[in-house]
């Protein structure tokens, strides 16, 4: 099978650090993937090279089998890299349903009915739970709601590959297994890349982590060969073990 | 914004128009030509706030729209001798065109360096008009002969010197950018502008191109601009180089401000206020422009989003 997304070489330097060091990276469609590595390690750099906020110093970026590295981030949202991130960004002096019919609007292809832009938005925000709070305005929402609603947004985009940058930070323990299930159903449709500093919920939704150190990769695989990897215990703890 | 109550927006808007269509018969003649002016340049105004309001964009040059629709309508008519439709025509193709390339140029700044670039550009055609001085008539100016503004369908001739045909002139395309701008804000594409303004960076990461959407709204911007100045030339029959002074970016600016930016009824209630207290003011004192000054200060103390912004925030949250 051919990796949805793959980086060759990827690097990123911003003046003397090297936040991104020469990273090759794969993604298999369909995936859970989670990337995680201490604070510092790279982790938003590269995936916001992946979604193009940021340009690389170097490397190369394969989606679907097409170079995206030079393209523009809103070309590469239009090929299905969404972005959610990693500080809440919602529009906050917009309703909840203008924040969703946003994207909604731009992957219609249909034709210029209202009602396929309501079906759209409502689908999406009862997806998240958020159907009865449509028309507050999203700066009003609970904390959890507005990462819910970033959720929202992504989804409404219909992304082959949805990157959640720290989805489940500010999040309650009640909200967190809502989010878990929320984010299975979503992979049943989409490629998922989860930067995630919360282990529990990394151990049970990742189907492969990959860690990063200092911009590189450090160490990748199944959720239980990172549990016992005696690097990556070394990079968190600080320690032999 | 929201899809919500669209009947009681365009209500509103409709009623408005009919009231300022029953005024044309119940005004005294001095209020009666002042109104129609206010109304030219309510559409400036207008084509201001479709920028400033819903993209966020302040542009301190958009004098030059609007002397771009004065210049390219009054030359056509003086030194080309066009018909009235076709030199309004040619004032929106002046002000579009200008307003494309001024756009490509500009956007690529934003915030203080947006403001200053786009100043700058307006100094220069400002003083382009006054260096084709053999042509635009100079700091003169130029008067569109009164015989050549007369408007004919077929047997039927609207001269549009006379104050009704004037005025409804005047209400005929304020309304029409009325309505128009209230279509737009409320399209999906009025939509992506607010989002725009709201935050740049997410709009782009929603997957769209940002760029291309900003030049269209300055384009539009600018056409409407345009249309003011050349309604204006052909109406009031005066091309002016004050008109492409700085003052005249400015006002449009205290006009919106002052009306509400993004509200659809601020531009004219901007400048509408703005004329009549200048109006009774100067009817008193000679420092009139204290009194105005003062008034604007307390304006922005007590109602910083302006006065229909801050009706809209206190009371009717439906308001376009």
């Amino acid at each position: 099978m051919m990796p949805l997304l793959t980086t060759k070489g990827l690097s990123r330097n911003f003046g003397g650090l090297r936040a991104v060091d020469n990273v090759d990276f794969a993604l298999m469609p369909g995936e859970i993937r989670a990337v995680i590595g201490p604070n510092g390690a790279g982790k938003t750099t590269f995936v916001s090279l992946i979604s193009g906020r940021i340009q690389p110093s170097s490397g190369m970026i394969v989606f679907d089998g097409a170079d995206i590295t030079n393209l523009p981030a809103y070309a590469r949202v239009r090929l299905g890299v969404a972005y959610t991130f990693q500080i809440t960004s919602v529009f906050a002096n917009l309703s909840a349903y203008d924040n969703v019919a946003l994207p909604v609007q731009r992957t219609l292809t249909d034709g210029r009915s209202k009602d396929a832009v309501k079906a759209g938005v409502m689908a999406a925000l009862e997806r998240t739970g958020l159907a009865d709070r449509a028309h507050m305005p999203a700066g009003q929402l609970s904390y959890g709601h507005q990462r819910l609603l970033e959720v929202a947004m992504g989804l409404a985009l219909k992304p082959r590959l949805l990157i959640l940058d720290e989805p489940t930070q500010g999040l309650a323990d009640s909200e967190i297994d809502n989010f878990i299930t929320l984010v299975r159903e979503i992979a049943k449709s989409a490629t998922v890349l989860l930067i995630e500093h919360n282990m529990p919920v990394v151990m049970q939704l990742a189907d492969r982590i990959t860690v990063f150190n200092a911009g590189k990769i450090l160490a990748e695989g199944t959720p239980e060969q990172i549990r016992e990897n005696a690097e990556v215990q070394e990079a968190y703890l600080g320690t032999a073990p | 914004m929201s899809e919500a109550s669209p009947a009681k927006a365009y209500a509103l808007h409709l009623g408005v128009i009919a009231l300022l269509f029953v005024l044309s018969f119940l005004l005294p003649e001095y209020y009666h030509g002042l109104l129609a002016r206010i109304m030219v340049l309510a559409v400036f105004a207008m084509g201001y706030n479709m920028l400033f309001g819903y993209v966020g964009l302040l542009s301190l040059g958009h004098a030059m729209f609007f002397a771009a629709g004065l210049y390219g309508a009054g030359l056509a008519v003086i030194q080309l001798g066009w018909s009235v439709p076709a030199a309004f025509a040619a004032g929106l193709a002046c002000g579009a065109v200008l307003a494309l390339v001024i756009g490509v140029l500009a956007l690529r700044t934003t915030g203080v360096a947006f403001m200053i670039v786009t100043m700058m550009f307006a100094q220069v055609f400002y003083l382009l008009i006054l260096y084709f001085a053999a042509w635009t008539g100079g700091d003169q100016g130029m008067v569109v002969p009164q015989p050549s503004r007369v408007l004919t369908f077929g047997a039927t001739a609207l001269d549009l010197t006379n104050p009704t045909v004037r005025y409804m002139t005047a209400l005929g395309l304020f309304s029409l950018v009325l309505l128009v701008t209230l279509a737009i804000v409320r399209s999906r594409y009025g939509r992506v502008l607010v989002a725009i303004r709201e935050n740049e960076e997410r709009t782009k990461m929603l997957g769209y191109d940002t760029f291309s959407n900003k030049l269209i709204a300055v384009v539009i911007s600018g056409t409407i601009c345009a249309a003011s100045g050349a309604a204006y030339a052909l109406l009031f029959g005066y091309v002016g180089s004050s008109f492409a002074s700085v003052q005249y970016s400015i006002l449009p600016l205290l006009w919106v401000l002052l009306g509400g930016a993004a509200t659809t009824l601020g531009a004219l209630i901007g400048t509408l206020f703005m004329y009549y207290v200048i109006d009774i003011t100067s009817g008193f004192t000679s420092a009139y422009l204290l009194i105005v000054g003062v008034a604007l200060i307390l304006l922005v103390l007590f109602f910083p989003k302006g006065i229909l912004g801050s009706i809209r925030q206190r009371w009717l949250g439906w308001l376009p």
